[in-house]
């Protein structure tokens, strides 16, 4: 009997082996460890075995089966490890091919940078305000100290609807608007962008363009106040290391008044193409908020005093992104606009 | 404003080299736009003179010169092609070795078999500034005055061994358009001395011939006339006509010359008439009377009118006041006495003057911009100085001065406390004097940190005491002052809720794959023609610019599509088709109340064409549901909330079965759809485009539904299919509405999922596939009762809607 299992055991193992399947492994265990297997019909025959007999062979069946068992579950594992290896070879993708292309939307360039500049300010803890850009003269000139016939009215040639009513510009009526409404309430902290209009078309004059006014009044603002605000801005929004430089100027609704240049942010002040050799880029114009303003507006030069500022969003948007001619930012090609 | 270096070196003792001086100058806000060195790449150029001049024998063109430069030995024979040589002729000569501008090298050259031994040149090949020198200068070869010296170097000779600083001039700072006070400016910047001319004013006694009379006071508040005799009419000197090539002017002759320079030293324009052509002795300063007409000096009829200041004799007016001389009064070689008028106008009226006429000159731009009325005198006796010294005629004793309305002279208190709290400084009051002595200004009287100044008139600008807290800054170096931050206490950003939806439509907008445009404000008013807007279409009340540069920029925009369509159009005509463009910004709309019209934030969408198919994913056709999706995504972030749309059919520019309202509950907030294909081919599109535009201030007045989180059901849902057939003209949000009303709560959701008009479906019916998700919060629903609750909707929608299940 003994010899029996031994060859039941042998067969076993070779078709074991064999199997390539999970299937065949299946049908190999009803075959030899099923109910009807060879393996149980042996066992069934241990009744005509003698007593000593008996317990030997039973054991000797017993490690049959389990070596069986443990043959049969480790071909399964063999062949399913072998299935998996098939399977991630048959589905390995080449990862170079492109990836499914999203139709990607953009923001203007000039909205970037405008919310750059926003966002730099608020954190700063200004708000944002507007004004119409259909503006009356009375915001856009006379309450910036700039009455009918001032010779700076001629730096700011204008579109006229009528003798009272002109597109704004710039973004200074902003600023009466703001204090008529806040006075005599103080600190006032605004920025106001927006879009502004000047009678000239060229490479470097667009009849529209965009612009920032910021202005901070208080008690006690200095001058060395509108420096330290601004040199903040400028490394923020420029880097780091920059530097700047004010240029005493003249505009009617500051005094002192200031233009402030950075150091170039291509050759970082020793002198190229882009600042003309300065070493210098003009940005933006300043000053201190002029007493007439404050005092047309509400409020009293001799407690109250303030600084404002403004600079053109394009001229920033082009030193920032490199961009060569104006025209091209309300040219509105998809491929120029697709690149920010 | 040109200064020349070395015209500025007669008032002040310079330390600074022109560049030092341009840095100094733009630092103290006067800002420098240029230097130039006006013999920039010249060199080796000297005074020749022509002693010979003979034919070539090989050349009919070509003539050949013997030239003395001034060398020992033999002249140069020196080539050339120019028909205006002659012998005695001084000229400027390149010698071999010289450079022309441009680095252009003189060498030994030959001509047709003769050699050449350097270049005659003219005035173009040295780079004098055209304006400034004859044609014939610029065409031949320049001649040069009989007081050149043989050999010297041209550039001396001309005056261009000099720097010009070009300086541009803030509105405030006309004072600097005079070489005077830009060299006051330059003293009390570099701490340099200056020596100022000084004047005889003995010329004051006597009496003069004739009579000035002001009529017009208003326009003239002081008229200052003297008299010079026995004119010598000729050439200036040579060093002033350096001044004037310098400032960018042309020498005329020793009396026009004179007028012009005391005009650029002192800032004050001055006029030489012809003494014995003037009617009755006498000036008048008056309005011009209707119709009333002169010849200017530049030989052009000029018609005059009353709100025109002219200056008349008894008969005539024989100038236009601050703007330009007659010709009939012109000084010529004929004049024996000049009359010389200093004068001061009002700026406005010269203004207006000059540009009703066309015409501005030097002296009409320093009127415009303000002349210190009390240089005058100086300026008169200035010029007389300079005519006798030179000798171009006599100065006549005596002197007009009619001054009706003299300069008020005033006072400024500036105190060290305000100056340092505006600053943000610590000076002294000394230090604050220290910088205002620079300024040579008089103190009157000093108190405490007070001191009282008392501002000259040709400082007009500084009014206030602000205004000397500036010259403080300038004069201590804006850079130096400390940097501080601003000590105000935070305040909490506020958004309105319109900026706030501006936000989040830009970026929601960018998300949705949109890419924003800006395009400007004001529009072509012809772009309403292409959009078949009928003549009383609202959109046609536009607000119109007075003013505008050109017709296509000439109206002020009510709605952003023309801006999207002229976007699209250059698009496309570059060949850019798949497009999918967003603007935010604002339209125009007439006033309701009040002088400003409305202003009110639109979101504009346009999209069409295609995008191209990748190798995994299939062509997508942007259409009209695309652009839905994209209103219904954008209003959902928000508004938190559904939109519905209802079909329009009288837009001019919309396909009229392919356009719809967008109502947020019953209130319109925008208009879809796709154009109109009349419009499309007004624009010459040769696809379709699909146009949106919803406004964001209603929006920004809409409650926004605030979120509220729904318990995750803990019963499960069961899904069930309807298959719709529905008459073409019934719209499917019909469906929507029967199957939330009949199933009520127990329906949680629904969704159409697919359209299908095709063989099994009869003509002018569509099938509808939907799914029905039922569930209750409660309860598992049985199997039984959610077929009876579709049943009982498919029902209803048959009945109601006429429709058909399949």
């Amino acid at each position: 009997m003994k010899e029996q299992l031994q060859k039941i055991a042998g067969e076993a193992e070779l078709a074991c082996k064999n199997a390539s399947t999970q299937e065949e492994l299946e049908n190999i265990r009803v075959r030899y460890l099923g109910k009807k297997g060879a393996l149980t019909q042996v066992l069934r025959g241990m009744g005509k075995l003698s007593a000593e007999e008996r317990p030997v062979i039973g054991k000797f069946a017993n490690e049959v089966k389990e070596m069986l068992e443990q043959k049969i579950e480790t071909r399964v594992r063999e062949l399913k490890s072998l299935a998996k290896e098939m399977q991630i070879k048959k589905e390995t993708i080449d990862v170079t091919l492109p990836g499914v292309r999203f139709i990607a939307g953009r923001k203007h360039p000039l909205t970037q940078v405008l919310d750059e500049i926003k966002h730099i300010f608020v954190t700063m803890g200004y708000s944002v305000a507007e004004g119409p850009e259909i503006e009356l003269d009375y915001y856009n000139f006379e309450a910036l100290n700039i009455p009918k016939n001032h010779p700076a009215r001629d730096m700011q040639d204008s579109f006229y609807i009528s003798d009272e009513v002109l597109l704004r510009t710039h973004t200074s009526p902003v600023q009466i608007r703001v204090y008529e409404a806040m006075a005599p309430k103080l600190p006032v902290k605004i920025i106001a962008p927006g879009k502004v209009f000047r009678r000239d078309d060229d490479a470097t004059h667009s009849p529209m363009f965009h612009q920032v006014e910021g202005f901070l009044i208080d008690e006690h603002v200095t001058f060395g106040d509108l420096k330290g605000t601004l040199l903040t801005f400028v490394r923020k929004m420029f880097g780091a290391d920059r530097e700047i430089r004010l240029r005493p100027s003249y505009f009617p609704f500051t005094e002192p008044s200031a233009e402030v240049d950075i150091s170039c942010i291509m050759c970082n002040g020793s002198g190229c193409r882009v600042c003309s050799n300065t070493g210098w880029l003009e940005i933006l114009g300043s000053g201190m908020v002029h007493p007439r303003v404050l005092e047309m507006t509400g409020y009293d030069p001799e407690q109250v005093s303030g600084f404002a500022f403004g600079m053109g969003v394009e001229r920033i948007a082009m030193l920032k992104y490199g961009i060569d001619d104006l025209r091209h930012l309300f040219d509105n090609d998809v491929r120029f606009l697709s690149q920010f | 404003m040109r200064v020349s270096y070395n015209w500025l070196k007669k008032y002040v003792d310079l330390k600074v080299s022109p560049m030092e001086l341009a840095d100094k100058l733009t630092m103290a806000g006067l800002e420098v736009a240029s230097v130039e060195y006006l013999a920039e790449g010249i060199d080796k150029v000297v005074v020749g003179k022509i002693l010979k001049v003979e034919p070539h024998p090989n050349a009919d063109k070509l003539v050949v010169c013997s030239v003395d430069v001034g060398t020992p030995g033999e002249p140069l024979q020196i080539v050339t092609g120019a028909t205006n040589v002659a012998a005695g002729q001084l000229v400027p000569v390149a010698v071999v070795g010289a450079t022309l501008p441009g680095d252009f090298k003189i060498r030994k050259a030959n001509f047709r078999g003769l050699p050449s031994y350097g270049m005659l040149c003219s005035a173009d090949e040295l780079k004098i500034n055209p304006a400034l020198v004859s044609l014939e200068d610029r065409e031949g070869i320049m001649s040069l005055g009989p007081d050149a010296q043989i050999g010297m170097p041209v550039t001396t000779y001309l005056g261009l061994d000099d720097y010009v600083i070009e300086i541009e001039l803030t509105p405030n700072r006309a004072d600097c358009l005079s070489m005077i006070n830009v060299a006051r400016e330059v003293a009390a910047i570099t701490g340099s001395r200056l020596n100022l001319p000084s004047l005889d004013l003995d010329r004051m006694q006597g009496e003069l011939p004739c009579s000035v009379e002001i009529e017009a006071d208003d326009l003239c508040s002081r008229y200052i006339a003297l008299m010079i005799e026995d004119i010598q009419l000729g050439p200036s000197p040579r060093w002033m006509q350096q001044c004037l090539l310098a400032a960018g002017m042309r020498p005329i002759n020793n009396v026009v010359d004179v007028t012009n320079f005391v005009m650029l030293e002192t800032g004050q324009p001055l006029h030489a008439f012809d003494y014995d052509t003037l009617h009755g002795r006498k000036i008048i300063v008056r309005r011009a009377k209707p119709n009333e007409n002169m010849m200017s000096l530049d030989g052009v009829l000029r018609r005059l009118d009353p709100e025109m200041l002219v200056i008349a004799d008894e008969d005539r007016a024989v100038g236009i006041a601050g703007v330009m001389g007659g010709l009939e009064t012109e000084v010529t070689d004929a004049t024996k006495t000049v009359l010389l008028e200093s004068a001061h106008f009002d700026n406005m009226s010269i203004r207006k003057t000059a540009r009703k006429l066309g015409l501005r000159s030097e002296a009409s731009s320093r009127f415009e911009k303000g002349v210190n009325r009390e240089g005058a005198l100086f300026a008169a006796l200035r010029a007389v100085q300079l005519m006798e010294e030179m000798g171009a005629g006599k100065g006549k004793m005596g002197i007009i001065d009619v001054y009706p309305h003299p300069w008020e002279s005033y006072e400024i208190t500036l105190r060290t406390k305000r100056t340092n709290q505006i600053l943000g400084t610590d000076f002294t009051t000394q230090e604050i004097k220290n910088f205002i002595s620079q300024l040579d200004f008089t103190v009157l009287q000093e108190e405490g940190d007070s001191i009282r100044y008392l501002i000259p008139s040709y400082r007009q600008d500084i009014t206030r005491e602000i205004d000397l807290i500036e010259e403080v800054a300038r004069l201590y170096g804006y850079n130096k002052i400390p940097v501080t931050m601003p000590k105000s206490e935070m305040t909490p950003e506020q958004k309105t809720p319109l900026q706030s939806l501006h936000d989040t439509v830009v970026d929601t907008a960018a998300a949705l794959g949109l890419t924003e445009i800006v395009s400007y404000s004001f529009i072509n008013p012809q772009s309403f023609d292409k959009l078949n807007l009928p003549q009383e279409h609202p959109w046609r009340q536009v607000v119109q610019i007075a003013n505008p540069l050109t017709e296509e920029q000439s109206v002020m925009r009510t709605s952003l599509l023309p801006g999207l369509l002229g976007a699209a159009e250059r698009n496309f005509s570059r060949r850019q088709t798949a497009l999918s463009l967003f603007e935010v910004g604002r339209v125009f709309l007439p006033s309701v109340s009040g002088p400003l019209p409305q202003e009110r934030l639109q979101l504009g969408i346009l999209i069409s064409g295609q995008f191209k198919p990748g190798w995994s994913w299939p062509v997508q056709e942007l259409d009209f549901y695309h652009l839905k999706g994209m209103l219904e995504y954008l209003i959902e972030q928000v508004l938190g909330t559904k939109l519905s749309f209802k079909p329009i059919t009288g837009k001019p520019f919309l396909h009229p079965g392919r356009g719809a309202e967008v109502l947020y509950r019953d209130q319109v907030i925008g208009e879809m759809g796709e154009l109109h294909p009349d419009v499309q081919e007004n624009y010459g599109f040769s696809q379709r485009v699909y146009i949106g535009y919803l406004d964001l201030e209603r929006i920004a007045a809409l409650d926004k539904k605030e979120i509220r989180f729904t318990p995750i059901p803990r019963f499960p849902s069961v899904d069930r299919h309807m298959a719709v057939l529905l008459p073409e003209e019934v719209s499917s949000d019909r469906i929507g509405q029967v199957i939330r009303e009949i199933g009520g709560s127990l329906v949680a959701s629904y969704e159409l999922f697919d359209v299908y008009r095709g063989p099994q479906v009869p003509a002018g019916w569509k099938s509808l596939a939907y799914g029905i998700t039922y569930q209750d919060a409660e309860r598992t629903l049985t199997d039984e009762e959610v077929n009876q609750l579709h049943d009982k909707i498919k029902e209803a929608i048959k009945e109601q809607l006429g429709a058909d299940f399949r």
